[in-house]
């Protein structure tokens, strides 16, 4: 009834190639972005911050540069803890080398560097396909690790290996540290996701993502029909990595604040973000907003239920959580193969009609 | 999304539920994981002292305990949630039994004010409490495991172990890289060669490596090994009959859940200790009175005078001690972290305080200072007798080489405090 097309006229082409034609989806749009950037820096606390918001937004990074590659160019990659990896420790090196710099040109660059390494690993996509691809990502996964345990030159050195992110600032406000404010670290991860969402959303549909999606589909007749695969693969490459090392960068400077390689940028984090990425659906940015809400949020929602409110033992609270995140994984890939983002589809096109769907 | 919202919503009421009137103690345990062999039963001693103080004795100084358990499963992230879940409760003092979690809280919580108390753990160089301000280790930390080790082969050996060769098996992490600098440094000194050998998360497949030292066949192995990775690494060396008495692991590596997979294969392993082994002590008959027979125990209560168990009760006792003397320094019962903080740079354990306590002979005698937030750093050798299924100690608890682990420690704080600038305290 309200969610309609009816009567919401389009005079120009722009108009109508707009990412929202439907009005009430664009108002929806600027709430929501009014509310991210005008409510909620202000009643945010260290918890809501630490605990739900940030992970999540780092998580939508990554999960936004994964669908770029999975969703739309069909390169499957389970390298994406690795790329993570050259984020925060590239950030890390700049970090300590220039500690006058502001932390946003540190974080692009490090986005940068993943950008070169992410190419150079992107390099055998041009020969093999499918899960022959992804074997060979999962050899930058362990390779990636590897190295950033083994010389000592990227953890400066430090006894223990670890690298701890020190106090950096952007136009003066502390973004990185202990004494970092719940809004501050907010802000900065959410100035980089919208951006980094505003590129991806434009990228795709662009002829750039045009020769992705050519490429997902049918790389043969893509080529045939002009579409340079080395290009398109290798673009597509470049962009996921530098969105997952932005979001590797801020994994560990604003969020962790300390961390070690094989822990927080192992194997489980390659399949975590693919996991967001196939559950909110494919090929679709939306989708990974919603997988990455999904995964990040339900544990701490449950874990509140659980063991918060309802005052079960907290093993038994942490076994129940995977049962049911599980469960209701294998429901929504039974119900909707094609993720959340097809669920949310689904329920607009059903609103069009609601409430006289004949 | 709206639904998403309101769950959110949900979520954050709950965490923001203030407790008043208690002392809070968060226990960061996990029950959960390829650790969880090894929290378990640290969690249980450590809710179980918290219950019998409050059972027993009321609390502490007449304020109830009020002890919040937040799983991590060992992993930073969810480590990170539970502090900023129990931080706004009023904790007074986190235990985060993960070197990894550690190294998180050391500037969040030196940032927030609350005190940190890795028991053994840990980074090794916040024994300086001219820089560490909030964080404590005593009573020992990992190079002092790692030279009361090399010590214990110095007495095998008469005093010379020029020449011999130590491996030293470790996961491959901060908390097993912690201790191959101490190790190299002690290398130069005593002319031992040292081969590290690196074991992945989670550690369930150590073949290659055990592979290894069956060619190298080293004197000795030093192993830094925790959850699952322990109860592997001693299967496997009994698969290759290395000689068990030459095998030392940390006092993380000896528990009797590390050995009892073995089986007979395991008689004679050593491992370090900085505390009692068994149940033989006075306060065992509170626990029995005021918690197992009351059906309060924590967990499955099938814990009581395992290592761990012990540790986990040790831990606790030492932030019970430390609260008493803040109470006593700042005249108010109910104190704050702060407070606490207090309590810990001035605690005192001595044998008499220990025995007062039910715990006789239990652990080293402790002094904390402003300067030195690890003790004295002393440990003993226990060995596993598989027969009776039992660890005995086999030596007394003895001194590190503080040589060496003093210009250590005091070159890594330093380092510490010039990438944060923090300037030093105590002078």
């Amino acid at each position: 009834m309200i969610y309609r097309e009816a009567g919401d006229f389009k005079t120009t082409y722009k108009d109508d190639s707009q990412t929202f034609p439907i009005k009430f989806d664009r108002w929806g749009y600027y709430v929501i972005l009014a509310i991210a950037f005008l409510v909620i820096p202000f009643v945010i606390n260290d918890y809501w911050a630490n605990a739900v918001f940030v992970p999540f937004l780092i998580y939508a990074i990554a999960a936004l540069g994964l669908n770029i590659l999975i969703g739309y160019c069909g390169q499957l990659s389970l390298g994406t803890g690795g790329f993570m990896a050259v984020g925060a420790y590239s950030v890390y090196k700049l970090m300590t080398a220039f500690p006058d710099v502001s932390m946003l040109v540190h974080v692009v660059i490090a986005g940068l560097i993943t950008t070169c390494v992410g190419v150079l690993f992107g390099l055998p996509s041009l020969r093999i396909k499918g899960f022959y691809l992804a074997v060979a990502t999962l050899a930058a996964q362990f390779f990636l690790v590897w190295l950033f345990n083994k010389v000592p030159w990227f953890y400066n050195y430090s006894a223990s290996g670890m690298i701890n992110s020190p106090e950096r600032t952007v136009f003066g406000m502390i973004v990185t540290g202990p004494n970092t404010s719940a809004s501050a670290k907010y802000l900065f991860c959410l100035i980089f996701l919208v951006a980094v969402a505003w590129i991806a959303r434009n990228l795709t549909r662009g002829s750039i993502g045009r020769k992705w999606m050519a490429i997902r589909d049918m790389d043969i007749a893509a080529e045939i029909i002009g579409v340079n695969p080395l290009n398109a693969k290798l673009s597509a490459f470049a962009v996921s990595s530098f969105f997952i090392g932005i979001s590797g960068a801020l994994f560990f400077s604003v969020y962790l604040g300390a961390a070690e390689v094989g822990e927080a940028f192992g194997i489980q984090k390659s399949f975590l973000i693919l996991f967001m990425v196939i559950i909110g659906g494919l090929g679709s940015i939306f989708g990974s907003f919603a997988g990455a809400a999904f995964m990040v949020l339900m544990p701490v929602f449950l874990k509140n239920v659980l063991v918060g409110w309802m005052g079960w033992p907290t093993d038994l609270a942490a076994h129940m959580e995977f049962i049911i995140v599980g469960g209701l994984i294998i429901a929504f890939l039974i119900i909707e193969p094609h993720g959340l983002a097809q669920l949310w589809r689904l329920t607009k096109e059903k609103l069009r009609l609601w409430p006289f769907p004949h | 999304m709206k639904l998403k919202l309101a769950s959110m919503v949900l979520a954050g009421v709950m965490a923001a539920v203030p407790a008043m009137a208690d002392l809070v103690y968060p226990s960061l345990s996990y029950r959960t994981g390829p650790y969880a062999v090894n929290g378990i039963p640290f969690a249980d001693g450590y809710a179980d002292y918290f219950t019998l103080i409050n059972e027993r004795d009321g609390g502490i100084g007449g304020v109830p305990i009020k002890m919040i358990e937040c799983e991590t499963g060992y992993n930073t992230e969810k480590g990170v949630e539970c502090y900023e879940a129990t931080k706004g409760q009023g904790a007074l003092i986190y235990q985060p039994l993960s070197t990894g979690i550690t190294y998180q809280l050391i500037p969040k919580a030196s940032a927030d004010g609350i005190p940190v108390h890795s028991m053994g753990y840990g980074r090794t160089s916040a024994a300086n409490g001219k820089i560490f301000e909030w964080i404590f280790n005593y009573p020992a930390n990992y190079w002092n495991g790692a030279s009361i080790a090399i010590n214990h082969i110095l007495d095998i050996n008469g005093g010379d172990i020029a020449g011999k060769s130590v491996a030293l098996v470790y996961h491959n992490s901060a908390y097993g890289k912690e201790p191959i600098r101490t190790l190299e440094e002690l290398s130069k000194k005593h002319g031992y060669k040292l081969t590290t050998i690196a074991v992945d998360h989670p550690g369930q497949e150590q073949k290659s490596q055990w592979l290894q030292i069956r060619r190298e066949k080293p004197d000795y192995v030093l192993m830094w090994g925790w959850g699952v990775m322990n109860p592997v690494a001693i299967q496997e060396a009994v698969n290759i009959r290395y000689p068990m008495e030459n095998f030392i692991g940390i006092w993380w590596s000896g528990s009797e859940n590390d050995v009892i997979p073995a089986g007979a294969g395991a008689n004679g392993y050593k491992a370090l200790a900085f505390h009692g082994v068994g149940n033989d002590y006075p306060l065992y008959g509170d626990l029995q009175k005021y918690v197992v027979d009351a059906g309060k125990a924590a967990g499955a209560g099938d814990q009581l005078g395992t290592v761990l168990y012990n540790r986990g009760l040790y831990a606790a006792m030492l932030a019970v001690e430390a609260t008493k003397k803040a109470q006593a320094i700042h005249g108010v019962a109910q104190v704050t972290p702060a407070m606490v903080r207090d309590g810990m740079e001035a605690l005192e354990i001595t044998e008499a305080s220990m025995a007062a306590l039910g715990l006789p002979n239990f652990g080293p005698e402790i002094s904390v200072t402003c300067e030195n937030h690890g003790g004295a750093g002393d440990g003993a050798v226990t060995q596993w007798d598989a027969g009776a299924q039992k660890w005995n100690l086999i030596s007394d608890f003895g001194p590190s080489d503080m040589d060496v682990i003093g210009k250590l420690i005091a070159g890594d704080s330093a380092a510490y405090a010039a990438e944060n600038k923090i300037s030093e305290r105590c002078n």
